[in-house]
């Protein structure tokens, strides 16, 4: 079976996803855009050679609707032999997407293909879309739907987090994101936005607050309280009578920060890269899925970590760095309980709780994130996961070269 | 022409059909009406000097819906082959579609109530127009009974005023006045009472459009409906999360009525009919509408109408009535009495506590009043009709008196003597013992063929039950004629046979027990409530065990066992009970501290130190375990009581169970339970809990046998 490498990875800053966000005025196809020709160019390719483009999008409706990824492809430039594909894994699909594309890679038929995602949540709303599982009665009613924050809570109220506990997570993850901005470690993956006359329109990350106290944090309201009341944390109760009633702790602070972004990866076979003279940067060693119960929702990261570790026969061990994606405090804390797994390696450069989450690009931005600092610390392996909407998991563990 | 309407055809080719059931004093769908309305309707389509109809009724109502006994019928029906009962549950609602598809105007003239049924005729005439008639109502209940308005009500009204006005209308089940139903815009027009068939005739005469809005090319749902639309998404999004908040999925029809606007609404109407007939055929065959039909309503109304009651005892008119004791219970008894025009003696032993009793209906008359939902001088009236006192000798000339005293067989016996001094001879005595057998009690009486139970539950202004109880020696008139004081108060009466705990105290206290057992057993305290709670009884087993109160619990197991002695055999909780009065000082809500906590500031919590006393047992069974213990210990211990004669009608275990203690109202009651789930299956479960968990589950052979037989309790009721 051929190997998938890593060869490059792009991402553009992430801009408030606020009509005052400074990535509101462009357009969600021009973020595409922007990071499909930052890849071509950075490693001047001929894109002929490319086989596929597969990108995430959550909310593929309107202007990101119709398969943002051939348009953006065809925008930027490429050679109209490239196709392009768009996919949904909710959160993961940035990540599913680099997934997809090793996938292409390690069967053979694709020597390089580009996985990304973009997500411009200040111009197309998120849940915008629609959706079955929360707008049809019917199919709510019978499968226990309830929003994501509120399982985020049910979490946190089940596995005994406080919220000091996810306030004092979400201080951390700002001071450790606000340590790499300043110390550069972001610089060689962050691609500046440009408008149409080719002046930059970002360059960081709009969203974090380096100087967030817990005092801050603590001035916040509960954001789901509203939702729990209505009758969200009757029908998760129903699904878990174990729990009394459900403590809401998480806030905007300590949740993922609702952004725009766009993000690539270069994923090819290594011929392709002895073929194109380019160096890979890390080899995709395996990636799973899985499913667990979707009420809750997000507790899917351990099985999905257990099911690739498993995969690819390896133990918690063997992983030298985690990244798992902070849609709520309590998710990661989660996380670190269930796998026994030290906050210093873990999240080492804070994660979209400071910086935000554009839901269709996150998964390959959290990837680019730690194969830089893999590569900083000159350490070998690491596991990058999301929680997923509608209880699933994805999970990716990747080792340099 | 027709025996259920009346067809008349005017010199300008107007047709009045004037809908008239003859045998019944209002309009009820019966098939027979059904399949008249259809000739009728192919009569006007068919007659080509027919201009239009007016559709009207005969009666002072316009059509109250459903006729409830009928509907067993249709359940029954809707059990055989799926295609069958859906063409069945269909037929009505296609004879209205056809009706606004023939081509020929209909208007219908509401001269009074329009309910179910009558609003859905309404609905699919072209035209309609309401009389502004104090009494009468319009509306869509079905949901109350666990049905959906099947005959287009799910489509129609929301066509007409939109999603978020239409929803609640058909998801609580509320009617509205003529008025607020012209400005919900589900009238054309609002006239005065009695020129309704007029206004109809003037539409007709004037420029009919015998075409539907929602058949009209472009149509859209006022406000907007359909998965793409924002609004509207929203709309059922949070519904369906407070519906299953309240539903907690023990009710289909809620659902089923939400599901079938969302998907109705999104596609033409021909379609929306079919969609709607799925939905609701789909609740006729499940059983939580048969089962709340037969009890909430069939059976509840026999029993307040006292179907059962001896015919040829005359009947007693309480005018006078005694009430001994002014506490909690007292004064409420006193309130409902005084509300039925009785005047009431209310007895204490100083006149303070007696003029706190009567304080009790000044709280509760000046709230309504308050509320307006009373004229003050009218409650002034009744306020004047409770007189306290603390003279025995004001009972004479009362025709009933009610003691409302301490448990305690001593005061008891005291009080009894103490009233009989001055009571007539006819007088009737009656006891609201909850706990003490009726038999004992009536030991203290002279005449012991006029001493009778009658168990209140508190609150007595909102409980609608009383437990009649029959002691060894109480005659059938005393029977015959405490029955008249229950049905005079508006009250739910059953007639039980004496015995420990009659039979509501007999079978909640095997609830709370089984609870409290769990708890002892290691089970997360919380799953227990909550699982409880989720299977729709009223409240937790430990949060009512700490609402009656542990050192209540204590004090009827301490007297039970003085009563019993060695024939005494203690519960699985009593050891817990005992646990928390005498060694934990935690004794219930009203002393603070429980199984719960009751900060001021916070609502309650279970008492975080549950989990040191008995601390939780590594495996715990699934909720699902929990609920059957909790459920089916109930309805085994209701059929016991049937079984040994303390309720001798499976219809007044399953009100009493509902109406008593809280059992989930969709199960149709205890009995009605173990029906719906198969009486051979549930006895094998019985069986199975029985090794698990102990010999209280074990079913008798009375029950095995009849579940050899397999004799349901209700004859419709046969599953298994």
């Amino acid at each position: 079976m051929p190997e998938a490498y890593i060869y490059d990875h792009v991402r553009s800053p992430r801009g408030k996803g606020r009509p005052n966000g400074a990535l509101h005025e462009i357009t969600p196809i021009e973020l595409t855009t922007q990071v499909l020709k930052a890849l071509r160019d950075r490693n001047e390719l001929d894109t002929r050679l490319l086989d596929d483009v597969v990108l995430g999008c959550v909310t593929p409706v309107g202007e990101q609707g119709a398969n943002i990824a051939r348009v953006a492809a065809i925008n930027a430039g490429y050679a109209q032999s490239v196709p392009g594909t768009q996919l949904n894994r909710f959160c993961a699909s940035g990540l599913e997407a680099v997934n997809s594309a090793a996938a292409q890679v390690m069967s053979g038929m694709s020597d390089l293909v580009i996985g990304g995602g973009v997500e411009s949540m200040s111009r197309v709303p998120m849940g915008s879309d629609g959706g079955a599982w929360g707008t049809d009665p019917w199919v709510a009613y019978h499968t226990y739907f309830a929003p994501q924050g509120i399982g985020a809570d049910l979490i946190a109220t089940k596995y005994g987090f406080s919220r000091e506990d996810v306030d004092a997570y979400a201080v951390e993850s700002q001071r450790r994101a606000a340590r790499a901005w300043k110390k550069g470690w972001f610089k060689h993956s962050v691609m500046p936005v440009k408008d149409s006359l080719g002046m930059t329109v970002l360059d960081h990350d709009e969203h974090m607050r380096p100087d967030t106290t817990m005092d801050d944090l603590a001035m916040l309201k509960p954001a789901f309280v509203m939702p729990g009341e209505i009758g969200f944390d009757s029908v998760a109760l129903q699904r878990y009578p174990e729990v009394e009633r459900i403590n809401h702790v998480h806030t905007g602070g300590n949740s993922s920060g609702i952004v725009d972004g766009a993000a690539g990866v270069l994923v090819g076979s290594k011929k392709i890269g002895r073929k194109l003279g380019i160096k890979p940067r890390a080899r995709i060693v395996g990636f799973a899925s899985i499913g667990s119960e979707p009420t809750i929702m997000l507790t899917g990261p351990a099985p999905s970590a257990q099911k690739v570790l498993k995969r690819c026969r390896m133990s918690k061990k063997d992983i030298d760095l985690f990244e798992l994606n902070e849609a709520f405090a309590s998710v990661v804390l989660r996380f670190m309980q269930q796998l026994d797994i030290p906050h210093d390696d873990i999240n080492v450069n804070g994660g979209a709780i400071a910086m935000g989450h554009p839901l269709g690009a996150t998964g390959a931005m959290v990837l680019g994130t730690v194969l830089d600092e893999l590569e900083r610390r000159d350490r070998a392996t690491a596991l990058v996961n999301l929680c997923v909407g509608a209880g699933m998991g994805t999970a990716t563990i990747i080792e340099r070269i | 022409m027709f025996a259920t309407i009346d067809y008349q055809k005017d010199a300008e080719g107007i047709v009045t059909l004037t809908i008239d059931l003859k045998d019944r004093s209002m309009n009820v769908l019966t098939p027979q009406f059904v399949s008249e309305l259809s000739q009728a309707i192919e009569q006007v389509a068919g007659d080509d000097t027919v201009k239009g109809a007016i559709i009207t009724s005969g009666k002072d109502s316009f059509l109250a819906g459903a006729d409830l006994k009928g509907l067993d019928e249709m359940f029954v029906a809707a059990t055989d082959d799926v295609a069958a009962a859906l063409e069945k549950a269909s037929s009505f609602s296609l004879i209205l579609r056809r009706m606004e598809t023939c081509g020929k105007p209909f208007a219908a003239a509401i001269n009074g109530m329009a309910l179910g049924g009558g609003l859905e005729i309404a609905l699919a005439c072209h035209y309609r127009v309401a009389g502004d008639n104090a009494r009468a109502v319009l509306g869509l209940p079905e949901v109350q009974v666990g049905l959906l308005p099947g005959a287009g009500g799910t489509q129609r009204l929301p066509r007409l005023i939109g999603l978020e006005a239409s929803l609640p209308l058909m998801l609580q089940g509320k009617h509205v006045a003529p008025a607020k139903a012209a400005e919900l815009g589900i009238v054309h027009k609002l006239v005065p009472a009695g020129e309704e068939v007029a206004a109809a005739r003037a539409w007709l005469k004037d420029s009919p459009d015998a075409e539907q809005p929602w058949d009209k090319q472009g149509f859209k749902v006022p406000g907007g409906a359909g998965a793409m639309h924002p609004k509207a998404v929203q709309t059922f999004m949070v519904g369906t999360a407070m519906l299953a908040k309240e539903a907690r999925h023990n009710y289909p029809a809620p659902i089923s009525i939400m599901a079938s606007v969302f998907e109705g609404t999104i596609v033409p109407m021909d379609t929306a009919l079919k969609i709607e007939a799925r939905y609701f055929t789909g609740l006729l065959r499940d059983p939580v509408s048969h089962n709340m039909v037969r009890t909430l309503f069939v059976n509840k109304q026999k029993a307040d109408k006292l179907a059962y009651r001896a015919a040829d005892v005359p009947r007693l008119e309480v005018n006078r009535l005694g009430i001994l004791g002014a506490g909690m219970m007292g004064a409420g008894i006193a309130y409902v009495s005084a509300m039925a025009g009785q005047q009431v003696v209310l007895l204490d032993t100083d006149q303070a506590a007696a003029e706190k009793g009567k304080g009790y209906s000044e709280g509760l008359l000046a709230k309504g009043v308050e509320r307006g939902k009373m004229a003050e001088s009218k409650a002034t009236e009744i306020l004047a009709r409770i007189h306290p006192t603390v003279s025995y000798d004001e009972l004479e000339g009362c025709d009933l008196v009610i003691e409302a005293v301490f448990e305690n067989r001593e005061i008891k016996a005291d009080v009894t003597a103490k009233a009989e001094r001055v009571l007539g001879e006819q007088a009737i005595f009656a006891s609201n013992t909850s706990t003490l057998p009726i038999s004992g009690l009536a030991q203290a009486s002279r005449r012991p063929e006029r001493f009778i139970g009658l168990h209140f539950f508190s609150p007595v202004d909102k409980m609608p039950l009383v437990e009649v109880i029959v002691g060894d020696k109480t005659s059938e008139a005393t029977v015959a004629q405490a029955l008249d004081y229950v049905a005079a108060i508006r009250k739910t009466p059953i007639v039980v046979n004496d015995s420990r705990g009659f039979y509501t105290s007999r079978v909640f206290g095997t609830y709370t027990n089984e609870g409290i057992a769990m708890l002892a057993e290691g089970v997360n305290p919380a799953l227990i409530e909550n699982a409880a709670k989720f299977a729709g009884m009223a409240v937790g087993p430990l949060a009512v065990t700490d609402e009656v109160t542990l050192d209540l619990a204590w004090k009827v197991a301490s007297q039970t066992r003085k009563d019993m002695g060695d024939k005494y055999e203690a519960s699985v909780g009593e050891p817990v009970i005992r646990k928390f009065v005498e060694e934990l000082d935690r004794k219930g809500k009203r002393f603070g501290k429980g199984f719960y906590d009751y900060p001021a500031d916070a609502p309650k919590h279970l008492w975080p130190g549950l989990a040191e006393v008995y601390p939780h047992a590594e495996a715990q069974p699934d909720a699902d375990e929990v609920t059957q213990r909790l459920l089916y210990i109930q309805a085994l211990e209701t059929a016991r009581c049937l079984e040994e004669g303390v309720i001798t009608r499976a219809e007044d275990g399953d009100i009493g169970s509902i109406f008593g203690w809280g059992f989930p109202p969709y199960t149709g009651g205890t009995l009605s339970f173990i029906d719906t789930i198969g009486i051979r299956k549930f006895v094998k479960e019985c069986e199975r809990l029985a090794r698990r968990h102990g010999k209280r589950f074990r079913p008798s052979k009375w029950l095995k046998d009849r579940a050899k037989r397999g004799e349901p309790f209700y004859a419709s009721g046969a599953k298994s």
